[in-house]
């Protein structure tokens, strides 16, 4: 490939190769701080080619490929390349990985504990953790937690944290370095997304691991309310968001089954982040 | 480019002590994408291989033992659910291998379920596995009809509760091909490895996979089909039985262009190539270090030729029109 760039982020590494200089210059910009693969050698290969044959100039548009696709994967515009890159990274470990169980989920730390926040798609999950991460927590990750198949513990998978839409403006306004952040993408697929460098503590803590202490299932835009969730049902919903449950077999089903019977777990129905957070701290000081 | 690495390496595994990063990366990416990462695994067992790449690895091994322990309790229920037929059930292929402990089942990747019965039995089969779970998985009636018409095994069907398909054949080359292999002869050799479950004679293993490889598909994961040949012709004790058995079937030129490949790829690479074997030698290495398929032409020319093979012209064009029509382009 004609301009490529290697990182490592959390225990996994990747290799991405592009037909365009652009979306790789973003990368090596935002992720700056992150160190290479070991040895160089990369666990996945990401690729930005051209979606057709005339769409490398006209029109430009990027095909996802790599190790692992989605085969009904739409083409994304080069100007969304960044976007790409990100979900190319993303599509790997959703279905490549295997060292760990995979939940989808963000995840913050404090005192060598971590809190998961899991939720579908405009939960608030990635919202809250990056938020989190300003104050006074340790941000592990927006988009994956992984649960060691041995001991239990949370490892972090800290890339960049994806904004959409409000959220931009949220951390705007907590973040005061504008270099942290990438530029806006304007209508994709998923409305507006700007990525964030998550703050510097993260990225070089990204190897220590974090014990499990609080699971929360937050949900935006209901009336505030707290209740916790039974065992079963907990282990159901997480595992519909894992990704690799089915692959890794009956070593996901005993660390799913030590993580559901060894963190309690509350559901969080929230109007507005600020007092979701506060509820988070009251729930986190009632749990040390 | 990076499958000619791979073939070196599978060849001769302490050859990667040479490997720098750009060419692990490349081994990788080439070894996933031909589906033989966990089969170069186990080649490597023993080799200097870097820390994150023997993890690579590792995984690649999972997600191997993972489909063949699947495929053994697909095996196993099929033949459960034609157990009222009274005959035992072929196991073909990767399951096939596996069942059978056979090298060629080392790390090997395994999709779909592919079994053999008789001809005369395949109604009776169908609606038995219909009435235990499996379900069509194309609703249309045209590809249905061509499938029934044409082809050497029934429509794929699916589990609906497990989700794994199982390809029902009553030969090994669908019936428009030229060749034309004697399906009651490899029912007959089969040899038994459980109760009720049985595998292909070794001579007729390496017979189906070369016309599985030579005389059917596009090359598409060739280089794997050569790794399966390659190990199952050392299975073989007796070359003339062989010989003897790929003529009956109408594979002897097929035979001879399979044994040149696999040795000039797996073993001394000495062996002299005609003009066309090089042409399937290009085809065959055309991952690129980021795993890419190279050669556009030659691969466009393979897949022409895949139709050909299939069907005589007349039917190839009404087929094509009719798929054309549909809104279905190659990829």
């Amino acid at each position: 490939m004609k301009h490529s760039f290697g990182v490592a982020i959390g225990p996994a590494s990747f290799r991405i190769g592009s037909a365009w200089a652009d979306p790789i210059r973003w990368l090596k910009t935002l992720y700056s701080d992150y160190p290479q693969p070991d040895d160089g050698v990369a666990d996945f290969t990401v690729l930005l080619e051209p979606a057709g044959a005339l769409r490398r100039w006209w029109r430009p548009s990027i095909g996802l490929g790599g190790d692992y696709r989605l085969p009904d994967a739409a083409p994304l515009a080069l100007r969304h390349g960044l976007l790409a890159a990100e979900m190319g990274m993303n599509i790997q470990m959703a279905l490549g990985w295997r060292r760990h169980l995979l939940i989808h989920a963000s995840s913050v730390e404090k005192d060598g504990r971590a809190l998961l926040l899991t939720g579908e798609s405009g939960s608030g999950k990635s919202t809250l953790a990056a938020q989190l991460g300003e104050r006074g927590w340790r941000f592990m990750g927006d988009e994956f937690a992984l649960i060691d198949l041995e001991s239990g513990s949370a490892w972090p998978f800290p890339r960049l944290v994806s904004l959409k839409n409000a959220a931009i403006r949220a951390l705007r306004a907590e973040v005061t370095d504008p270099e942290r952040f990438g530029p806006t993408l304007r209508e994709t697929p998923k409305g507006d997304i700007a990525h964030l460098v998550p703050p510097r503590q993260a990225v070089s803590r990204m190897r220590d691991s974090a014990t499990p202490a609080l699971l929360l299932f937050p949900r935006f835009g209901f009336p505030d309310d707290l209740r916790p969730v039974p065992e079963g049902e907990v282990f159901i919903r997480l595992t519909q968001a894992s990704t690799n449950y089915v692959a890794l077999g009956e070593a996901a089903f005993e660390a799913l089954h030590r993580l559901v019977t060894t963190v309690p777990a509350v559901a969080m129905d929230y109007r507005s982040g600020e007092e979701a957070i506060a509820t988070i701290e009251s729930l986190w000081a009632e749990q040390a | 480019m990076s499958a000619r690495l791979l073939v070196n390496v599978l060849r001769r595994p302490e050859t990667v002590a040479a490997c720098g990063s750009t060419e692990w990366n490349g081994l990788v990416a080439a070894a996933r994408a031909e589906r033989l990462l966990a089969t170069l695994a186990h080649r490597l067992e023993r080799a200097d291989v870097p820390r994150g790449v023997r993890a690579v690895m590792a995984d690649a091994v999972i997600d191997a033992q993972r489909e063949q322990r699947i495929a053994l309790w697909e095996a196993d229920r099929a033949r459960e659910a034609l157990h009222p037929l009274g005959i035992p059930v072929i196991l073909l292929k990767g399951a096939a291998y596996v069942a059978a402990g056979l090298k060629a089942g080392e790390g090997r990747m395994i999709g779909d379920l592919d079994i053999l019965v008789p001809r005369d039995r395949l109604e009776e089969a169908e609606a038995l596995l219909l009435a235990e779970g499996w379900e069509w998985v194309k609703s249309d009636p045209y590809d249905s009809a061509y499938y029934r018409r044409w082809m050497h095994e029934l429509p794929p069907l699916i589990h609906r509760e497990r989700d794994r398909m199982i390809d029902v054949h009553h030969t090994i080359l669908p019936l428009t091909a030229r060749v034309t292999p004697d399906a009651p002869a490899l029912i007959a050799n089969s040899v038994e490895i459980a109760i009720g479950l049985r595998v292909l004679s070794p001579e007729d293993r390496v017979c189906h996979a070369l016309a599985h490889m030579l005389a059917d598909g596009d090359l598409t994961g060739g280089l794997r089909n050569l790794w399966d040949i390659r190990c199952l012709l050392a299975d073989v004790r007796d070359n003339a039985a062989l010989e003897k058995r790929a003529l009956l079937h109408g594979l002897a030129p097929h035979l001879a262009r399979a044994r040149r490949l696999a040795e000039y790829l797996f073993a001394d690479g000495n062996t002299p190539l005609t003009l066309p074997d090089r042409l399937y030698v290009r085809r065959l290495l055309s991952r690129d270090t980021w795993g890419r398929e190279r050669h556009p032409i030659t691969r466009f020319a393979f897949y022409i030729r895949s139709h050909l093979l299939r069907m005589p012209p007349g039917l190839l064009l009404r087929h094509l029109w009719t798929k054309w029509r549909k809104g279905h382009r190659p990829s």
